[in-house]
C-alpha cells in the first residue's frame, strides 16, 4: 500500500515539476507575455533563421507547432482549445476548412507584399479571390525514379510505369486522389473526372499495374526510396526535393499528360487572437529576400515570382520543380468534387489495393 | 449493507456507461447515416458486396494465422518460462518489448527486413542472395506475432505456473510417456490460459492497421486498415461505423464461443 502512495507520489511531483518548470522556461523567453504569434506548420517547412528574424523586426514572439497532416490539422483547429494565428494547410483541406467555417478572412490591404505572388498561381477554384489563403509554396505529383538502379531508364510518360522491366519496383503514395488521378491521367482523362466510365477504366488500368507495385505506402515513401529500396516511386514533387537531397541517384519527372498541381496555403483560422501579427507574419513570407531564402531552405517551388528572379539560375531553371509553361498548362488542381465522389474515388483505390498478384 | 455496496458500484458503472456504452451506441447509431447524413443502410449492404466480404475473409486469415503462430512460439516458451532459475528475469524481457511504442518497433522492422536491411545482409553472408522480406505476407505475419507474443506468453505462463506440479508426476508414476502427459494433463489443464491468450490476441489482430501499411506496404489489406480509411481520409464515418458494427459483433460472438467454458476452467 506504501509503495502503491508512493507511486502516485512520484509520477504527481514529477508531473507538477515538469509543468512548473516549463511555464518558467517560457516565461524566461517572454513566452508568456500577449505579444506571442502561434505559427502552426508542416514539419521542417520553413527557415528557422527567418523565424529569428521576424521576432526581431516586430518583436513579436513566436510559437512554432508542426503537424504531419491536414486531417490531423484540422482537427485540431476544429476542436478549438489552441490558438493558431496562421497555419498552412494543403488546397482540399483549405476547401473543407473555408465550407466548415473554420477560417478568417485575409484582409489584403495589410498585406502589400501580395503583388510578388505569379498570378498564376492567385484565384484558383479553392479560394476565389485570395479570399481566405495566400500562396505559401506549390509543387506536383511524378515520377521519382533510381537512374543507376534502372541502367539509365528515363520516363516521359505515366505510362512507362507500366513497363515490363519494373516488375516489383514502384513505391505508390497512399493517396486516392494521387493514385487514381495519375491512373486518370495516363489515359488522357482530367485527374478531377467523374465519369463514371472513364473511372472505372482508369480502375482496371491501375489493376494491370499490381505486379509492378511493391507497395503503397505513407510518407516511409520518403526513406524507402533515398534507402533505395524500390527504383521508382510516385511521389509529391516535395518530397521528391527531398529524397533528391539525400540520394542524388534519384531524378524527378513531371508526366507529360500532366499531373496534379498542389499548393500549401498561408490561412488564419477561427482560432486567431493576434490578427495584427498574423498579417504581418504572412506579408513578411512574401517578401521577396525573405522567400528566396526560404525557397531555397525548404526546395519547393515558390509562387512568388520576385523571389524567383533573386534565386540562383540551377533552381529557378530545374524544369523539374517550375515547369516550362506547356507542361505547367496541363497541371491542374484538385476540385473539390464533393464528399459522396470523394468516398467514391476512394472505393475505387481500396478495390485497387485489394488486387492480389 | 446492499445500499453501501450499490454506492461502491457507481464509478464502474459510470465508467462502463461513458466509455463502452455510450461509445457502442454511438458507432451503431452513425452507421445508419450516408455521407451526406441521411438514414440509409447501404452502408452494410455496401459490406456485403465482394471487396468487402473479400477484406473481411483476409482480415479473418491473416488474423488466424497471427494467432496460431503465436500460440506455436508461446506455448513451449511459457513452458520453458516456468522451469527456468531466474523467472521474473525472463519474464520481464518477454514484457519489455511491448513498452516499446507499437510505431517504433514497426520503423525498427523496416529497417530490419529491407532490401539493405540486416537480414539480407546476412542472407548475403551466408549465400542465400538478397530476399524481398519487406511488403510480403510473411513480414506481415511476422512482425504482427513479434508484437503480440506478450499477450499469449502471459496468460499461458500463468495458468502453467498454478498448475499442481504433483498431477505431472502422478502421470508419470502411473507409467505415461512425456508426450501422453502433456497431451492428457498438463495441456488441458492449461487450455483456460490458451484460450484467454487466443482471445487477447486474435481480437485486436482481426483490425490490425498502421502494420498493414508500415510492414505489408498495403498489400494486405483488413477491416482496420479500411475503418482508418474512412474516418481519417473519406470522413465516410457511416461505412467506417458500419464496419466497426460488424466487427463488434463478430468479436462478441468469438468471446461467448471460446468464454463460456473457459470461465470455469481458467486458473487465475
Amino acid at each position: 500500500m506504501t509503495q502503491l502512495v508512493r507511486l502516485f507520489l512520484a509520477v504527481f511531483i514529477a508531473a507538477f515539476g515538469l509543468m512548473y518548470w516549463t511555464s518558467y522556461l517560457n516565461s524566461s523567453h517572454g513566452y508568456s507575455g500577449s505579444d506571442t504569434l502561434t505559427i502552426y506548420n508542416w514539419g521542417d517547412y520553413i527557415d528557422p533563421e527567418l523565424i529569428a528574424e521576424f521576432e526581431k523586426e516586430t518583436g513579436l514572439k513566436i510559437i512554432y507547432q508542426t503537424f504531419d497532416s491536414n486531417e490531423a490539422m484540422m482537427t485540431k483547429i476544429e476542436q478549438g482549445g489552441t490558438t493558431f494565428d496562421v497555419a498552412i494547410p494543403s488546397e482540399y483541406a483549405i476547401s473543407k476548412m473555408k465550407e466548415e467555417n473554420l477560417l478568417l478572412p485575409i484582409d489584403h490591404a495589410k498585406i502589400p507584399n501580395l503583388t510578388n505572388i505569379d498570378s498564376r498561381f492567385m484565384d484558383l477554384s479553392f479560394d476565389p479571390g485570395n479570399q481566405y489563403s495566400i500562396p505559401y509554396f506549390w509543387g506536383t505529383v511524378g515520377i521519382i525514379y533510381n537512374t543507376e538502379m534502372l541502367d539509365g531508364k528515363t520516363f516521359t510518360s505515366w505510362n512507362d510505369l507500366w513497363s515490363e522491366d519494373l516488375r516489383n519496383q514502384i513505391l505508390l503514395v497512399d493517396g486516392a486522389r494521387e493514385v487514381i488521378g495519375f491512373g486518370l491521367n495516363s489515359l488522357n482523362y482530367s485527374l478531377n473526372d467523374t465519369n463514371e466510365e472513364h473511372l472505372q477504366e482508369a480502375k482496371r488500368k491501375l489493376g494491370t499495374l499490381t505486379p509492378n507495385v511493391k507497395a503503397i505506402v505513407g510518407d516511409e515513401i520518403k526513406m524507402l526510396l533515398a534507402g533505395e529500396e524500390a527504383a521508382v516511386g510516385v511521389v509529391w514533387s516535395g518530397d521528391a526535393s527531398e529524397i533528391m537531397d539525400q540520394n542524388d541517384k534519384l531524378d524527378y519527372v513531371i508526366p507529360e499528360e500532366g499531373s496534379n498541381l498542389w499548393f500549401d496555403n498561408m490561412v488564419i483560422p477561427k482560432t486567431a487572437r493576434n490578427l495584427e501579427g498574423a498579417h504581418k507574419f504572412i506579408n513578411f513570407m512574401l517578401d521577396p529576400e525573405v522567400a528566396a531564402r526560404n525557397t531555397e531552405y525548404v526546395g519547393y517551388s515558390t509562387p512568388n515570382a520576385e523571389a524567383l528572379k533573386l534565386l540562383p539560375e540551377d533552381i529557378s531553371g530545374d524544369e523539374r520543380f517550375y515547369p516550362d509553361p506547356e507542361l505547367t498548362d496541363k497541371l491542374e488542381v484538385y476540385k473539390n468534387l464533393g464528399k459522396k465522389m470523394l468516398s467514391h474515388y476512394n472505393e475505387l483505390f481500396l478495390e485497387f489495393k485489394m488486387h492480389r498478384k | 449493507m446492499t445500499r453501501t455496496r450499490n454506492l461502491y458500484l457507481i464509478p464502474y458503472a459510470a465508467w462502463m456507461l461513458l466509455f463502452v456504452a455510450t461509445p457502442i451506441v454511438l458507432i451503431v447509431y452513425n452507421s445508419f447515416f450516408d455521407v451526406e447524413g441521411h438514414f440509409t443502410l447501404g452502408n452494410f449492404q455496401k459490406f456485403l458486396t465482394p471487396v468487402y466480404l473479400r477484406m473481411t475473409f483476409n482480415s479473418f486469415w491473416y488474423a488466424l494465422l497471427i494467432t496460431a503462430f503465436s500460440l506455436l512460439v508461446a506455448y513451449p516458451t511459457a513452458y520453458w518460462l516456468t522451469r527456468t532459475k531466474h523467472k521474473q528475469l525472463w519474464l520481464l524481457l518477454v514484457i519489455v518489448p511491448s513498452w516499446i511504442n507499437l510505431l517504433l518497433k514497426a520503423y525498427a522492422f523496416i529497417g530490419l527486413f529491407g532490401t539493405y536491411g540486416f537480414v539480407n545482409s546476412v542472407f548475403e553472408m551466408v549465400g542465400i542472395g538478397t530476399q524481398q522480406i519487406l511488403f510480403t505476407d510473411f513480414s506481415f505475419v511476422f512482425v504482427s506475432v513479434y508484437i503480440f507474443i506478450p499477450f499469449m506468453i502471459l496468460p499461458i505462463y500463468n495458468a502453467i505456473e498454478e498448475l499442481n506440479p504433483s498431477l505431472v508426476y502422478a502421470s508419470r508414476d502411473l507409467g505415461a510417456s512425456p508426450w501422453m502427459t502433456f497431451r492428457r494433463v498438463v495441456f488441458p489443464l492449461t487450455l483456460g490460459g490458451v484460450k484467454a491468450g487466443c482471445q487477447a490476441v486474435f481480437i485486436p489482430a482481426l483490425s490490425l492497421f498502421m502494420i498493414t501499411r508500415l510492414i505489408a506496404g498495403n498489400r494486405v489489406v483488413t477491416l482496420g486498415t479500411a475503418i482508418e480509411q474512412h474516418f481519417l481520409v473519406t470522413q465516410d464515418w457511416g461505412m467506417g461505423s458500419a464496419i466497426a458494427v460488424l466487427l463488434i459483433i463478430v468479436m462478441a460472438v468469438i468471446m461467448l464461443m471460446t468464454g463460456n467454458r473457459g470461465a470455469r476452467n481458467t486458473i487465475r
